[in-house]
């Protein structure tokens, strides 16, 4: 789901309360296509606390509606990671209450 | 003319640098508190003379109020007091700030001081945690990114789109660590290869350790007063002529560009100001938090076309004998990076190096450096100028 702008037809990530091009408050969620390219990534060899057993794959993910989020990329062979390659969401539990969603290299039978 | 910040109405008249480095006996306040009176004492005057304190709070020792604290704890009472905070680029805004105040009849004399201990005083777990906090709570930090992984983006970015290469960043350690080999104050001195750089440590492709500032203790502070004032002071008035900001973003999963920063509108607002071009600048003292973002911003200051930062690093223009001396005392990379405070020591390399003191170090005819300094992932930028002469 991704917020959409009444006033200017812009697609917004983060959620925020007023569009972030055009200010206005008229704001709807939509569906997304869950689907995306790579804008950019690293793979990260030295996790940032104990929680977090390196390596993993950190993202930026161009969405197709537009906006630019931050993600993981899970399950890939990170040799075979380049910048504008197609990925697809999944969701991840990340606790016992919250999914995040997480990218995976999209394959051609996706 | 700007009536704050530049056209030489303003001058550093006084200059101090703690230890740096690993300074396990010393808390960030009482770095703090030293190097404002080492400053006030280099400028030839006494604390009741200074009538203004701008700091920055430090990490490893966060204090609510804590420009208040550190004149309490001097027993002093400023009339401006202050604490900023804009990240890496605090040095420069509370610069700008302070002849601000100044011009706005505020003050006649402030001190800008910040100091932290992010080696001593906090494990290396809390460093990476309390650095990394700076990415948005619940869009970027619950996939656990590191500073460094942030870096790592934006380098990624510049290799995909100018062809950029690892060996091209590599240069920019190898540059700084050229001349903090001639630094006996410096953090880390013997001198590393290109082939060192990418045989280090990987800490986030395409970065390793050796692409990373190093995590220190350390202080410095800086004296500003009006250039009427100036010239009464012990040492040669060292002039702002020039200051400009850029702001674009401020988390870097936000950043509409990741391989051009706002740095492009600071140097220009700082060289229009300054009314120099970039052949007059015989210093540039840039933010080498990593090597990526320092060869962006020798790009983005106009000092190389976009894209070819690696190969003006890779010619030697920056190093010992080139024609652009860079991070003349090792920078961040290589001198010391206290955090917040880092690029203060750029400043006082600046200031070192216009006053004629540098000893080994001096370089000659040097009349105008460029200092930039910035904050967050990239995010915010601070350029400023200065010269012996206004």
């Amino acid at each position: 789901m991704l917020q959409h702008c009444e006033g200017c037809a812009h697609v917004l990530f983060y959620p925020r309360t007023h569009c972030n091009q055009c200010h206005s408050e008229q704001l709807t969620w939509q569906v997304a296509a869950g689907t995306g390219t790579i804008a950019s990534f690293t793979v990260v060899r030295r996790g940032v606390s104990s929680d977090f057993e390196a390596p993993y794959v950190i993202a930026l993910i161009d969405l197709a509606e537009g906006p630019r989020m931050m993600s993981q990329i899970v399950d890939v062979d990170t040799e075979t990671l380049a910048v504008g390659l197609p990925v697809r969401v999944d969701f991840a539990q990340w606790s016992e209450d919250i999914t995040l969603p997480v990218f995976r290299l999209q394959t051609p039978s996706d | 003319m700007a009536s704050s910040g530049g056209s030489g109405d303003f001058a550093l008249i006084g200059m101090a640098e703690s230890d740096v480095g690993i300074v396990p006996d010393k808390s960030p306040r009482e770095l703090c508190v030293q190097v404002t009176l080492d400053a006030v004492r280099d400028a030839g005057l006494t604390l009741r003379e200074v009538d203004g304190l701008i700091t920055c709070n430090a990490f490893a020792e966060p204090i609510m109020y804590h420009a208040e604290a550190v004149a309490e704890y001097l027993g002093w009472q400023p009339r401006h007091c202050v604490t900023v905070n804009t990240g890496g680029g605090t040095t420069f805004m509370a610069l700008n700030m302070a002849a601000a105040a100044i011009a706005a009849g505020m003050a006649d004399t402030i001190v800008v001081a910040m100091a932290d201990s992010l080696r001593s005083f906090m494990t290396r777990e809390q460093s990476m945690v309390v650095q990394s906090s700076s990415g948005h709570p619940h869009y970027e930090q619950p996939y656990g990114p590191t500073v460094p992984a942030y870096y790592a983006l934006i380098a990624r970015a510049h290799m995909h789109q100018y062809g950029t290469t690892e060996a091209h960043f590599a240069e920019a350690a190898v540059s700084c660590r050229a001349w903090a080999s001639q630094n006996p104050k410096a953090q880390m001195q013997d001198p590393i290869s290109v082939q060192d750089v990418m045989n280090s440590r990987a800490i986030s492709d395409p970065l390793k350790v050796l692409d990373c500032s190093l995590v220190s203790d350390g202080g410095a502070a800086v004296v500003v007063t009006r250039r009427e004032r100036a010239v009464d002071g012990p040492h040669r008035p060292i002039y702002i002529l020039g200051y400009g900001e850029g702001h674009a973003y401020e988390h870097i999963s936000q950043a509409e560009d990741l391989t051009t920063s706002a740095a492009v509108q600071s140097g220009k607002a700082a060289f229009a100001q300054a009314g120099l071009s970039h052949e007059d600048i015989d210093l540039l003292q840039l933010y080498d938090c990593f090597t990526p973002a320092l060869l962006i911003q020798l790009e983005d200051l106009g000092f190389c076309d976009k894209g070819e930062g690696g190969e003006w690093l890779a010619s030697g223009a920056g190093k010992p004998g080139g024609h652009k001396p860079l991070n003349t005392h090792g920078g961040m990379l290589s001198y010391c990076h206290p955090g917040n405070p880092g690029a203060m020591f750029g400043l006082t390399e600046a200031i070192t190096q216009m006053r004629g003191i540098a000893g080994a170090r001096q370089l000659p005819h040097i009349h105008n450096a460029l200092c930039h300094a910035q904050g967050g992932i990239m995010s915010s930028h601070a350029s400023l100028i200065l010269g012996v002469e206004r």
